[in-house]
C-alpha cells in the first residue's frame, strides 16, 4: 500500500535499497514525536540554541508606505544560522542521534539548509556531508566556506544542471551507497514519505507562533499568510496551523525567474504538470516525455523543478493559492525592505514580500497580512549587486 | 511459454543493458540485433531519463548523451517495433517512473505489447507503489519485474511472493556501476526468494568481468550487465557493435 498521500500526491517512489531506511525513519519518528523526553529536548534546543520564538514584527513604515493592510513579518531570519531551516535540522538531527546514526547527509540549494545541517551536526557530534550543485557553490561561495568551517565536507555536484535537483539526486545516490549508519536530512517538505510529513511537523512551529503572537498583539487571526515556495518548507510551516481556519488566506509565491512565459523560470504550479520524481507524485516542470526541465531562478533556494506533495494538494483543493513572482520583482522587494525597514531579506523571502507589496495597497487598513521572512539576505548581497551591474567580491 | 520464461531455458541467462539512443538510435538498433545473435537471452533497453537516481555516472552520462541526440520514448518504440523480427531474444524496458507516468502508463504498456517487449523494470517504484504500474502491465501482458536489494531483509519474501518474470537481485549497495568486488550474500537472498516462489533470479549491479559473471551464476539463474557495456558504447560510439558483441559472447560463454 502506498503511504504518505496528500490527495493524489506523495508516496514513496524510491529504489528498493532505500525502502527499509524510509520505513525505519517513519517508525522512529512515530516513536519519538510524542515522546516527552524527545519533545523537551527539542524544545530546549529550539529556545536556547536557535533562539525561538522568532519575533513577529509589525512593519509600520512599510504598512504606512503601502497604505493598505497592516503588515507583520515573521522574523525567521533572526534564528541562529539566519533562516527557518534550523527548525527542521534540529528535529531531524536529534532524531538521527536517537536512531543511533553516526552520519548525516543533506542537499542544499542556497546553502542555508546545508549550513543549518552542518551547524546542528557540529553541535550534536554527527559526521556531516553536504551535496550542493556546482552552479550554487559559485553563487553562494560564502555558505560553502561556512559549512567547511563547521566541519562538514561539501561535495560540488557536477551532474545535470548542477543545481538543487542534482544535489537531491546525488544525496539519494549517496544514501543508497551508505544507508546503515547514515540519515538523509532532507531540507524541504518533499521527497518520499515520511519526509514531507516530518519536515512539515518540525517547521509547523512557525505557524503556531504566528497564531499565538498575533493573538497577543491584535487579538485575532491574520487575513492572509504569504510565504515563498521552492520545495515549500517555510510555507508549509507557516500555513499548516491555519489550514482549518478557512478565513485565513494562504498564498505561496513561486519563482518565475524571467517570467512565466519565458523558459527561464521555476514556477511549478503555474507551469508544471503531474509527475512522479524524487520519491513523490506531485507537480513538476517537465516536457511531454517526462524529462525534468532545467529550471531557473535568481534564488538558488527556489531553483527547483518540483513542489512538495502537500502543497500540490493544497493547490488542487484551492485551500492555498500559488502565484508567480519574477526575479526583478523579488530584487525590487529585496531593496525596498532594506531601505524601508532596515531589514535585508533573503532573495527567497523577497518573492513573498514582492507579492505582499502588490496586494497590501488593495486591501483595507483593518486587514492583516503576515509575511514569512524565511531568511536573512546577507548571503545574497553580492549576487544582487551583480544583478544591478556592480561587480563586487564577496 | 512466454518470452521471459524461455530466456531462462538456455542455460544461465545473460542479460545485457543498453541505453537507447546512445550515441544514436541507429547504433542501438544494430546493437540489439547483434547482441541477440551473440548470446543475449534478454536485452534490457534503457529509456533515457534526465535524472536517473539509481544510476552511477556511466549510465547517467549515457542518458544525457541519448537525450541530447534527440531520443524520445516514441522514437525508441518506433525503432523497436520496426526491428523486432530481427531480434532473436526477449526484450525488457528499463526506465524510471516519470517517463512512463507522463507518457500515460496505459499507453506505455500498450506500446510495449505492440513492440514485442515482454517486461518492464522500474527501479524507483518499489513494492508499495506497484499499483501505479501493475494494472496496466496485467492488461497488456507485460511482466513487472521486482527488485530486491542487500537491505531488503524481511521484505524479500513479501516481494518474491508477487514477483513476475524474474526477480532482479541488486548485488550491492549504491548505484549501478562497475565494482571490483561483490560482498553481498547473493545465495542467501536467492534462497529466500525460492522458498516462496519458483521464479528465476538474475543478479545485477557491479558485474563486469566473465569471472564475476561465472561466480554469480553459481547461485543465480542469470546475470545482468549494464555499465560495462555502456562504457564500451561510450568509448567506441558508432563503432561499438563489434566490441560489444565480443564482450557479450565472452560473458555468455563464461556462464553457459
Amino acid at each position: 500500500m502506498s503511504k504518505g498521500k496528500f490527495g493524489i500526491h506523495g508516496g514513496q517512489f524510491v529504489p528498493e535499497t532505500l525502502m527499509n531506511a524510509v520505513n525505519e525513519l517513519e517508525e522512529a519518528y512515530n516513536k519519538y514525536k510524542n515522546d516527552p523526553e524527545f519533545v523537551a529536548e527539542l524544545d530546549k534546543l529550539m529556545r536556547e540554541y536557535a533562539g525561538r520564538p522568532s519575533l513577529l514584527y509589525y512593519a509600520e513604515k512599510m504598512t504606512n508606505d503601502l497604505g493598505g493592510a497592516k503588515i507583520y513579518l515573521k522574523r525567521e531570519d533572526l534564528n541562529h544560522t539566519g533562516a527557518h531551516k534550523i527548525n527542521n535540522c534540529l528535529g531531524q538531527c536529534l532524531l538521527a542521534k536517537k536512531m543511533g546514526k553516526k552520519r548525516v547527509i543533506a542537499e542544499t540549494g542556497a546553502g542555508q539548509h546545508g549550513v543549518a545541517t552542518a551547524t546542528v551536526a557540529a553541535l550534536l557530534g554527527l559526521e556531516c556531508e553536504i551535496f550542493m550543485g556546482k552552479e550554487d557553490t559559485i553563487r553562494q561561495a560564502l555558505n560553502v566556506y561556512r559549512m567547511k568551517l563547521l566541519g562538514a565536507k561539501v561535495h560540488a555536484v557536477e551532474t545535470g544542471t548542477m543545481t538543487l535537483k542534482d544535489a537531491v539526486n546525488e544525496c539519494m545516490r549517496e544514501w543508497t551507497n551508505r544507508v546503515e549508519d547514515t540519515l538523509y536530512v532532507l531540507g524541504s517538505v518533499m521527497g518520499p514519505h515520511p519526509f514531507p510529513t516530518i519536515v512539515r511537523d518540525f517547521q509547523s512551529v512557525i505557524g503556531k507562533e504566528i497564531r499565538q503572537q498575533l493573538m497577543e498583539k491584535e487579538g485575532r487571526l491574520p487575513d492572509t499568510v504569504i510565504a515563498c515556495v521552492g520545495g515549500g518548507s517555510n510555507a508549509m510551516g507557516a500555513f499548516y496551523d491555519f489550514i482549518n481556519d478557512e478565513s485565513v488566506e494562504l498564498i505561496g509565491c513561486e519563482a518565475a525567474g524571467l517570467g512565466v512565459d519565458n523558459p527561464k523560470n521555476a514556477a511549478t504550479i503555474a507551469n508544471g504538470t503531474l509527475g512522479i520524481f524524487h520519491g513523490m507524485k506531485s507537480y513538476f516542470c517537465q516536457n511531454e516525455y517526462g524529462q525534468i526541465a532545467p529550471v531557473y531562478s535568481i534564488s538558488a533556494g527556489l531553483d527547483y523543478p518540483g513542489i512538495g506533495p502537500e502543497h500540490a494538494n493544497l493547490s488542487d483543493t484551492g485551500r492555498a493559492k500559488y502565484v508567480p513572482v519574477t526575479d526583478e520583482e523579488a530584487v525590487q522587494a529585496f531593496e525596498y525592505l532594506s531601505r524601508t525597514e532596515g531589514v535585508i531579506p533573503a532573495i527567497e523571502s523577497s518573492h513573498a514580500l514582492a507579492h505582499c507589496m502588490k496586494i497590501a495597497p488593495q486591501m483595507s487598513k483593518d486587514k492583516i497580512i503576515v509575511v514569512n521572512l524565511s531568511g536573512r539576505g546577507d548571503k545574497d548581497v553580492a549576487a544582487i549587486a551583480r544583478y544591478r551591474g556592480e561587480d563586487i567580491y564577496e | 511459454m512466454n518470452d521471459i520464461k524461455k530466456a531462462f531455458e538456455n542455460g544461465k541467462a545473460f542479460i545485457p543493458f543498453v541505453t537507447a539512443g546512445d550515441p544514436d538510435l541507429e547504433t542501438t538498433e544494430k546493437l540489439l540485433i547483434a547482441m541477440s545473435e551473440n548470446g543475449a537471452d534478454i536485452i534490457e533497453i534503457g529509456i533515457p531519463f534526465s535524472d536517473p537516481v539509481a544510476e552511477g555516472v556511466v549510465i547517467q552520462e549515457a542518458d544525457l548523451r541519448a537525450l541530447a541526440s534527440g531520443t524520445t520514448t516514441d522514437k525508441i518504440f518506433d525503432m523497436v517495433k520496426r526491428i523486432r523480427p530481427q531480434v532473436k531474444c526477449a526484450l525488457a524496458v528499463m526506465t524510471y517512473m516519470n517517463p512512463i507516468f507522463v507518457y500515460g502508463t496505459d499507453k506505455f504498456m500498450a506500446k510495449c505489447k505492440e513492440c514485442g517487449i515482454s517486461a518492464v523494470i522500474v527501479p524507483d517504484t518499489p513494492f508499495e507503489e506497484k499499483a501505479e504500474l501493475a494494472p496496466d502491465c496485467d492488461e497488456n501482458g507485460i511482466e513487472l519485474i521486482s527488485l530486491i536489494a542487500p537491505t531488503s531483509h524481511d521484505r524479500i519474501k513479501t516481494i518474491a511472493k508477487e514477483a513476475q518474470g524474474f526477480v532482479y537481485c541488486v548485488s550491492s549497495l549504491g548505484v549501478t556501476g562497475v565494482r571490483s568486488e561483490i560482498t553481498t550474500d547473493i545465495k542467501e537472498m536467492i534462497s529466500l526468494v525460492k522458498s516462496v516462489n519458483d521464479i528465476p533470479c538474475a543478479v545485477g549491479f557491479g558485474i563486469s568481468t566473465p569471472e564475476q559473471a561465472k561466480k554469480m551464476s553459481e547461485s543465480a539463474d542469470g546475470v545482468i550487465v549494464g555499465s560495462a557495456i555502456v562504457k564500451l558504447v561510450a568509448e567506441y560510439g558508432r563503432d561499438s557493435v563489434e566490441p560489444v558483441c565480443e564482450y557479450v559472447k565472452s560473458m555468455k560463454d563464461a556462464i553457459r
